[in-house]
Formats: C-alpha cells, sequence, structure tokens
C-alpha cells in the first residue's frame, strides 16, 4: 500500500470540441442538436461517390479564435489529411483531420486548483476536423446509423503530458472549458457531447523522467468520471507495475456503473490511418490580416479577469476563478459590483447563494444585476444581516422585484438598536437559566445558543455582532451581581 | 436498356420527309455541322436525336460502347429544344445536339456504375456539374458509355459489364479508359461524348480511334460530381471528331465551381475565337525522350512528320530533354494508386451499391464487399495504394512520388519558359487486339508513359489525329502546353487538321 505514493500519473488530455457554426464542416447541412435521425444530411456528408468537400470558413475562424485564446501560435500555412480507416459511422471511410500541419500549436493555458496550485498546462497542438456519425443499436433489430452528426466541425485540443493528478485534470478542463464559452466558438456540453474528452495515462517511480507505457481512455463525458477514471486506471497501473506486469498500450473503455476501466481492443495498437493530404481541399492559408480580425475579437479571458479581481477585490485566486469560470456569472458579477461598493460580498453571495441555486450547467440568473446590487448594498451597509440576506436573495429568486422595498414590506431590516437587543437578551438570560449557569461556569460556547435564542426571538432580524456583545454585557454585569 | 424499336422506325418517317439536308448522314456531321442546321431550323433535334438512335441501334451489338441508352430520356429532351426554337427561342451551340456521358459522371436519374458491380443499379440523386452545364445548354443526353471500372486501365477492357471494341477495326481495343466514350463517336454513335482524364484515360483512346481528345487544365472543369479514382488527377474533357468541336464543347464545360474546392476560373471563356490563328511564330518543343523506348516506327515517323509540316506552316520546332520524364509513370502509379485507395474505400456494402450476402460482423461484411464487388485490376491498386501510403512506407513511395512531381512540375515550366508547347506521341503504339495485354498488370501503364506528365503537372494536353499506320489503325499526337493555354493548343491543333485535309 505504501508502495502507490512512490508513483506519479502523467496524464494528456486530448478533447474534442464541436464548433457552433450554422453549418457542417464541408457542406451546407444545419448542425443543430437533437434532429430526427438522418434528416440533416446531404450527399456531401454522406460520401456518396463524386462529391466534394468544401471547407467552412467560419469553423477555421473558430478554430483560429480557440488558439488565440490558448496562446498558441497559428499556423499560416496549414493542410487537411485524410485519416482512412473503416467504420459504419464514417461514410467516406476517412475523416478529414489534419496531421503534420494542425491549425495551432504550442500554447497552454493556467490552471489553479481547490488547494491553491497554480500550474501551466501545455497545448501541444489544435487541428480541426469532421466529426463522425452516430451508431445507435436496438436489440431486436439490429444496428442503425445517424449521419446528423457526421460533418460537424470539431477541434481537437490536444496538451502536452504535463498533468499529474485527477484534480489538475479536472482543473485543466475547467479552465479549458471556460475559455472556450468565453470565446462563443463552443457550448461545450458535455451532456449533448459537443466537449468529450479522451485521457492518456501513464505511471512512473517518482523522480523518473521518462514516460512509462500509456493507455487511453475514450469519449468520457463528465468530469466527475473523467476524474474517477483516472484515480481507477493510476491504481490499475501501478498494481500492475508491482505486480511485475507491462502495461500494455491499448484503449480502455470506462465503465460508469463499477467505475472500472476495461480493455476496449484486443488487435492492439497496429492501426495505420494511412494518413495523406487531402488532395479535395486547398492548403488553408490564414493571412496576418485575417488574424489580426479575429485576435480583435477575442474578449477578455477568464484569467485576465481574474487577476482583476484578486487585485481590486481582494478575492483569494481559486474564488476569482471560480467567479471568472462562466462567462454569464462573471458577466453579471460585473454589473452588480458597479451598483454596490461591496464587490467581495457580491462575490461571497454568488460563489456560494447563486452557484447552490444554479443548478449544473444553468447560467440564467432570475434576479436583475441591479437588484442584486441592492441587496448585496443593503447587507453591506448592515440594514440587513446575512441570514436575511441569503432568505432575501432567495425570495428574489422567486420573484425578481426591488429588494429594499421587499425588506420594508416584510418587516426584514436588521435590528441595529442596542437598548432594544438589550431588552430582549434579558429576557433570554431569564428564560434560559440553565444556559445561563452553564455560560458562567466557564463553558462560554453556549453564548452562540443564547446569540440563537435573541434571533429567534427577532425571526432572525438582529445583528448578530450587537447581540453577542449585549449578551456578554449582560452576562457578566449579571454575574457580578450574583 | 435496350431502344424503342418503334421510336426509331417513328424516327426514319420523319428524317425521311424533311430532308433538307445535305448528302451527308446527319451522324456523320460534326458538332459545328449539326449546330449550324439546328440553329437554322434545317432540322431538328428529334430528328438528329432519331438518327443517332437509330446508329446506336445498329452499331451497339458489335462496339458495345454504352452501359446504358437513355433513349426515352433523350427524345424527350430533343422535343423539348425543338418546341423552343419552334417558339423563336435563341438557344446555346450545343443545343439539341446527342452526347454520351462517361459512366463515371454522375447523371441524377440515370444509373452511374463506374463500370463496376460495386456501383451497378446505382442511381446518384444529383447531377455532376459538368451534367448541370450541360443541361443548361440543353444538349441531349442519349447514354452513359463503357469504361474501364473505375478509369483504371487502357483498354476498357476491365469493365464489369461488356468490352467496347474498336469500331474501326473491332478485333481492337478502343483504348481506355474512356474507350465507350472514343469508340462511341467513332462510331457516330455520339456527336462527342464527355471522358475522364487521370493519365491519358481521353487522350490514348481519342488516338486509338482517329478522335480529338481534350484533357483541360487542373481546376478549369469542375469535378463535382465525377466518381473520383486520383482527385488530384482527374480531369473531364471532350472527345470529339473535329478540333473546332473540342473547343466549342469545352467552352460549355469549363467554369469556376463553388462545389469544387480545386476549382479555378479560366481566363479564356471561348476557345473558338482565336482557333483560326495559325501557327506562325510559334514555339514548338520536341522532347526527345519522347521519340525512344517502345515507341512504334510508325507513330515516330508520324509524329516527325507532323513537326516537319508545323514548320513548314511557320512554327518553330526544336529538340529539347525532359531528363525526369523516366520518373513520371512510376510517380504517377504512387500517387494515383495512394489516391485511389482512399477514394474507393468507401465502397463499404453499407450505404449503396453492392453488398455482399451472409456475413458474420461488419469485418467479414466490407472484406466479403470490397472482394467480390470490385475487380482484379481496381483491387490491385486498391492494394498499391495502402501499400504506399502505411507508416512505414510512406516516405520511401508516396513522399518520394510527391517529390518526383515538384522536379517534372519545374522540368516543364524550364521548357515553357522558352516554348509555347511540346509535341509528342500520345502512345507509342496504335490501337492493339483485345486480350493483347490482359495478365500483364504493367504493361497497360505503358500506354501512358506521354501522357501521364499533364496529369501530374495539371497542364493541358489534347490528342490530334496525325495519320495511320501500315494497318490502317490511325496515330494520335499530343500537343501540351502551360497551364490556362488551351486556346494555343486548339490555335495549333486546328491548324494542322485544315491543312492536313487538302493535303490527304
Ligand atoms: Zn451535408
Amino acid at each position: 500500500m505504501a508502495s502507490i505514493a512512490n508513483y506519479e500519473m502523467v496524464i494528456g488530455l486530448e478533447v474534442h470540441v464541436e464548433l457552433k457554426t450554422a453549418t457542417k464542416l464541408f457542406c451546407n447541412c444545419p448542425t443543430t442538436f437533437g434532429a430526427e435521425p438522418n434528416t440533416q444530411c446531404c450527399p456531401v456528408c454522406l460520401g456518396m461517390p463524386g462529391t466534394l468537400p468544401v471547407l467552412n470558413e467560419q469553423a477555421v475562424n473558430y478554430a483560429i479564435m480557440a488558439g488565440l485564446a490558448t496562446n498558441c501560435q497559428i499556423t499560416h500555412f496549414s493542410i487537411e489529411d485524410r485519416k482512412n480507416y473503416f467504420y459504419p459511422d464514417l461514410p467516406k471511410a476517412y475523416q478529414i483531420s489534419q496531421l503534420d500541419l494542425p491549425l495551432c500549436h504550442d500554447g497552454y493555458i493556467d490552471i489553479e486548483t481547490e488547494k491553491g496550485d497554480a500550474k501551466r498546462i501545455g497545448i501541444n497542438r489544435i487541428h480541426i476536423e469532421e466529426d463522425a456519425g452516430k451508431l445507435i443499436h436496438e436489440d431486436s433489430k439490429g444496428t442503425f446509423i445517424d449521419c446528423n452528426r457526421g460533418g460537424v466541425p470539431l477541434i481537437e485540443i490536444v496538451s502536452e503530458p504535463d498533468i499529474r493528478s485527477a484534480e489538475e485534470a479536472n482543473a485543466y478542463l475547467q479552465k479549458l472549458r471556460a475559455i472556450i464559452l468565453y470565446t462563443g466558438v463552443s457550448d461545450c456540453k458535455m451532456n449533448e457531447g459537443s466537449m468529450r474528452c479522451d485521457v492518456n495515462l501513464s505511471v512512473r517511480k517518482k523522480g523518473e523522467t521518462s514516460l512509462g507505457t500509456r493507455t487511453e481512455m475514450k469519449n468520457l463525458n463528465s468530469f466527475q468520471f473523467i476524474m474517477k477514471a483516472i484515480e481507477y486506471e493510476f491504481k490499475r497501473q501501478v498494481e500492475s507495475v508491482e505486480a511485475g506486469e507491462a502495461i500494455v498500450q491499448e484503449t480502455r473503455r470506462f465503465d460508469q456503473q463499477s467505475g472500472k476501466t476495461f480493455s476496449m481492443r484486443t488487435k492492439g495498437d497496429a492501426d495505420d490511418y494511412r494518413y495523406f493530404p487531402d488532395p479535395d481541399l486547398a492548403p488553408i492559408r490564414i493571412s496576418e490580416e485575417r488574424l489580426r480580425d479575429l485576435s480583435s475579437k477575442i474578449p477578455v479571458l477568464p484569467d485576465q479577469r481574474k487577476q482583476e479581481y484578486v487585485k481590486q477585490y481582494e478575492m483569494t485566486p481559486y474564488a476569482a476563478e471560480q467567479i471568472t469560470m462562466q462567462k454569464e456569472i462573471s458577466d453579471y458579477f460585473e454589473a452588480v459590483v458597479e451598483n454596490t461598493n461591496y464587490p467581495v460580498l457580491a462575490a461571497n453571495l454568488i460563489q456560494t447563494e447563486v452557484m447552490r441555486l444554479l443548478t449544473q450547467d444553468e447560467v440564467d440568473i432570475p434576479i436583475s444585476a441591479a437588484n442584486f446590487a441592492g441587496l448585496v448594498q443593503m447587507t453591506g451597509d448592515g440594514k440587513i444581516n446575512s441570514s436575511t440576506s441569503k432568505k432575501v436573495l432567495n425570495m428574489l429568486w422567486e420573484k425578481d422585484q426591488n429588494p429594499v422595498e421587499l425588506v420594508r414590506k416584510e418587516g426584514l431590516e436588521q435590528i441595529n438598536d442596542k437598548d432594544e437587543l438589550i431588552e430582549i437578551a434579558r429576557q433570554v438570560v431569564t428564560e434560559q437559566p440553565k444556559l445561563t449557569a452553564d455560560y458562567r461556569k466557564g463553558k462560554t460556547a453556549v453564548l452562540q445558543a443564547l446569540v440563537g435564542q435573541v434571533m429567534k426571538k427577532t425571526s432572525g432580524r438582529a445583528n448578530p455582532v450587537i447581540i453577542k456583545e449585549a449578551m456578554v454585557e449582560i452576562l457578566e454585569e449579571t454575574e457580578e451581581q450574583a | 436498356m435496350s431502344i424503342d424499336d418503334k421510336k426509331i422506325s417513328k424516327a426514319e418517317n420523319v428524317a425521311g420527309k424533311t430532308n433538307v439536308r445535305s448528302t451527308e448522314p446527319i451522324t456523320e456531321m460534326t458538332v459545328s455541322q449539326l449546330s449550324r442546321l439546328l440553329q437554322a431550323r434545317s432540322i431538328t433535334s428529334v430528328e438528329v436525336v432519331d438518327a443517332y438512335l437509330k446508329e446506336i441501334s445498329l452499331k451497339e451489338p458489335d462496339v458495345h460502347s454504352y452501359i446504358t441508352i437513355t433513349a426515352e430520356l433523350a427524345r424527350k429532351q430533343a422535343e423539348k429544344v425543338d418546341k423552343l426554337r419552334a417558339a423563336g427561342q435563341q438557344l446555346p451551340a450545343l443545343a439539341g445536339i446527342p452526347a454520351g456521358i462517361k459512366d463515371n459522371i454522375c447523371t441524377a436519374g440515370i444509373p452511374t456504375t463506374c463500370a463496376s458491380k460495386m456501383l451497378e443499379g446505382f442511381v446518384p440523386p444529383y447531377n455532376a456539374t459538368v451534367m448541370e452545364k450541360l443541361a443548361a445548354q440543353h444538349v441531349i443526353i442519349v447514354g452513359k458509355t463503357n469504361m474501364d471500372e473505375f478509369a483504371m486501365g487502357s483498354t476498357t477492357e476491365n469493365s464489369y459489364f461488356k468490352k467496347t471494341r474498336n469500331p474501326l477495326d473491332l478485333d481492337r481495343v478502343p483504348g481506355g479508359s474512356s474507350g465507350g466514350s472514343s469508340a462511341a463517336v467513332a462510331a457516330n454513335e455520339a456527336a462527342f461524348t464527355l471522358g475522364t482524364d487521370t493519365g491519358g484515360s481521353i487522350r490514348q483512346p481519342a488516338s486509338f480511334c482517329g478522335l480529338v481528345g481534350m484533357k483541360p487544365t487542373y481546376g478549369t472543369v469542375s469535378r463535382y460530381g465525377l466518381v473520383a479514382f486520383a482527385s488530384s488527377l482527374d480531369q473531364i474533357g471532350p472527345l470529339t471528331k473535329d478540333v473546332r468541336d473540342s473547343a466549342l464543347v469545352l467552352n460549355a464545360l469549363i467554369g469556376q465551381d463553388s462545389l469544387d474546392s480545386t476549382s479555378v476560373a479560366h481566363p479564356d471563356s471561348d476557345f473558338t475565337s482565336d482557333i483560326e490563328g495559325g501557327v506562325n511564330g510559334l514555339r514548338i518543343a520536341l522532347p526527345k525522350e519522347y521519340l525512344s523506348g517502345g515507341l512504334s516506327d510508325d507513330v515516330r515517323e508520324a509524329v516527325l512528320n507532323a513537326t516537319k509540316h508545323y514548320e513548314k506552316l511557320g512554327a518553330h520546332v526544336e529538340e529539347v530533354s525532359l531528363p525526369n520524364l523516366k520518373y513520371a509513370l512510376p510517380a504517377y502509379c504512387v500517387i494515383s494508386s495512394a489516391e485511389a485507395s482512399s477514394n474507393l474505400a468507401r465502397f463499404d456494402g453499407v450505404k449503396y451499391g453492392y453488398c455482399a450476402q451472409d456475413y458474420e460482423d461488419i469485418d467479414q461484411l466490407y472484406k466479403k464487399t470490397r472482394s467480390e464487388g470490385f475487380g482484379r485490376e481496381v483491387k490491385r491498386r486498391i492494394m498499391l495504394g495502402n501499400f504506399v501510403l502505411s507508416a512505414d512506407n510512406y516516405d520511401a513511395y508516396y513522399k518520394k512520388a510527391m517529390q518526383v512531381r515538384t522536379l517534372i512540375i519545374k522540368d516543364l515550366n524550364t521548357i515553357f519558359d522558352r516554348f509555347d508547347l511540346i509535341i509528342s506521341p500520345v502512345s507509342p503504339t496504335t490501337a492493339y487486339k483485345l486480350r493483347d495485354k490482359v495478365g500483364t498488370p504493367l504493361e497497360p501503364y505503358q500506354d501512358n508513359l506521354y501522357t501521364v506528365p499533364a496529369n501530374i503537372a495539371g497542364i493541358p494536353s489534347l490528342s490530334i489525329p496525325c495519320g495511320k499506320d501500315s494497318q490502317g489503325m490511325p496515330i494520335g499526337m499530343q500537343l501540351a502546353g502551360k497551364a490556362f493555354s488551351e486556346a494555343t493548343l486548339y490555335r495549333a491543333a486546328y491548324a494542322y487538321e485544315q491543312s492536313m485535309k487538302g493535303g490527304k
């Protein structure tokens, strides 16, 4: 058992992202998700004899934008290659992809894990390629092919083998997703398959520099499964190595039920895709002018915002990373901050309550930024306490309205009047002789319970700081009397 | 695919009644002659089509030019053209003229088989761009012509359906792979035909049948809808009775196409306008490598005579050297097979065409379908192509061949710096007997020795008759020029053709 600690995992990720173009990569078919099978195909994307591909320039633009946003070099002269293999979901029996001259290369992104570790992960390349169709297996009737997805533009983003833990892999993927969402070139929906991930993983003893034999886990479609698959596969490989068995270079399937990985192909790694430049397509030439134009279309990215937030609002880098992860939320935060003096408070509320209220992948906050700012302002000004603040937020979530009026109407203002609170505190002390006695015996921890009683009497509106002060004063004064 | 006999006999009646044309039978006329008569309304398109359909019914039992004959459709189209003309509409030059289309060019609603069992009965739901262009010209389609399977071969013997014979001597091959297209024109079964040329497949059959065959500059005729053999080499072009016809048809075919990324606009739009310009001062190169090797004496002599003739016409002819010519053929074999292996991978039995019966799993379906659906030559080239593209061999073969391609282009450009065109034989021999070259996998490639450089370099090249051999079979000479120089080639070819008319 001690031995697993002597190993480290070496991970490289291949992420496929569907580009949000209206039409496919080489024909004019729409790319809408979820249409009836085979209603979005034409002779070109069905690979009918004699048909020819015509490159969708918007897809090239999007791919370049993804490259620019991940600090890549852009290839001014790139080639589209044919990757030849037989599979029923691939009508031409080759996929148009890029081998030697990908559109983007040598980039990186910076990640921040929950523990606060910052790290730079290299991006080896980003290339464009077409998606394949989908096989639908029906037990009684056989296998069907839906070609709607065939020919949808993809970019494949290949990382360097710089990732050393499941947590880093997760942080990388979240960050990559955030960056791409910011650029608007994909909607990165894992559940619809518009973002998919293959994990290449090998293990080695810590301190070693050479790479071990890697396995590949394909088409993992949730962050959670990716982390689970990595952890399982790491353990499996270490155990194999420890048992003196060789790791086989192979593709493995992650089973979501058991959380284990299984060998998928027995033929080994003998695949030879016989790549060669596609003679139906001219090389892709990117002019300086086009590159400048695309650069100007890259919005402020999460890292820039993150640095700003850390500096301006004294957020922790991790908190700033969380807020900036989704552009819509970050945009919302910035709109809120414009109308309140309490940005950190706003950030905290968004990070805790708002994130809790938003279900996964949702980004629409049903409260106007102005009303949210009003709530933050009142909280910061001490007009309502923090628990009321959360309560009001939930009320606004149900029905967006002016929070100042709502608080007034519902009588939720914080009681900051010390005299009033002392009065209530005295009542509590009288009513709770046991707690009072305990406090006096030195169990100062019961103070919280006494404060809670005051809160209860004021329907949660009391200023907790003032109650505490008042309560301590009363207890100490009555003690002296006793 | 038989012809409606009633229609034919009715056509005879019609033809008999309106005997306004010259003594020459309709089917022996050139496209230009027919065009003139049609435009003058001296004959109707229905008459023309019926004359051709009758000729087809007479010749097909011997020649076998066609895989599919579209008699009904052709008559309907002809009636439509006649109606338009009767209504006073001015129609394009090719309107109402019957043509045959090589069966690797997709025709919506008409079977397109590539002469392969693999595509037997395949009816594309779309037209090739050239078909759209011909339709815009109101050209009448009389049928789909036979060919070597997937355009692989030089004799049209590699067709799954039938063997086409040379109309000038039925014991001989019509050349290939566009052998059905050359035979159809030579047998007067079409006024013109379209062929495709990957390594000489228009020019060699044209020379074997005594026709003019043009392979245009790569990209000037859209490849959309042409079932690809080797995408970087394939071009569609016309086979015609004479040079002017070729220019007329090419006028209709060229044009940049948004459906073909490799297509380019041709700077010229009318190849007939300068066709009578003559060759005075034209600089013609004669590469000495083209006159050596297995070249037959008759062919060598005919080509040398042609060069002398050109000098008489005022051209300047000079011997030059193309040192890398000997590498052109091997490079062609590698590149064309590589591309073919990938282009033909889609024929897997899953989506369309032939599908093997009785299979256990998907691998077996692929293997059985492709083993049973493709002929020997096609399989041979697919295997060769996969071999040269495999990771272990890529550098030694495919990459090397691409380097040779660059070298040959450089060689040719050096010549075109000083010369307007290159003259050479089309093929080392004239048409040979059927089965002569069956079972010798490499020898048919030799037929392409002189023609492949034009495909490798993407330059225009045409084949024009320049005499007959001792057996009376036609000999072809080849003219090639730099990219987009079709007008020059036509001018030179026309000058030769016209001057030989009187002198023969
Ligand atoms: Zn499509």
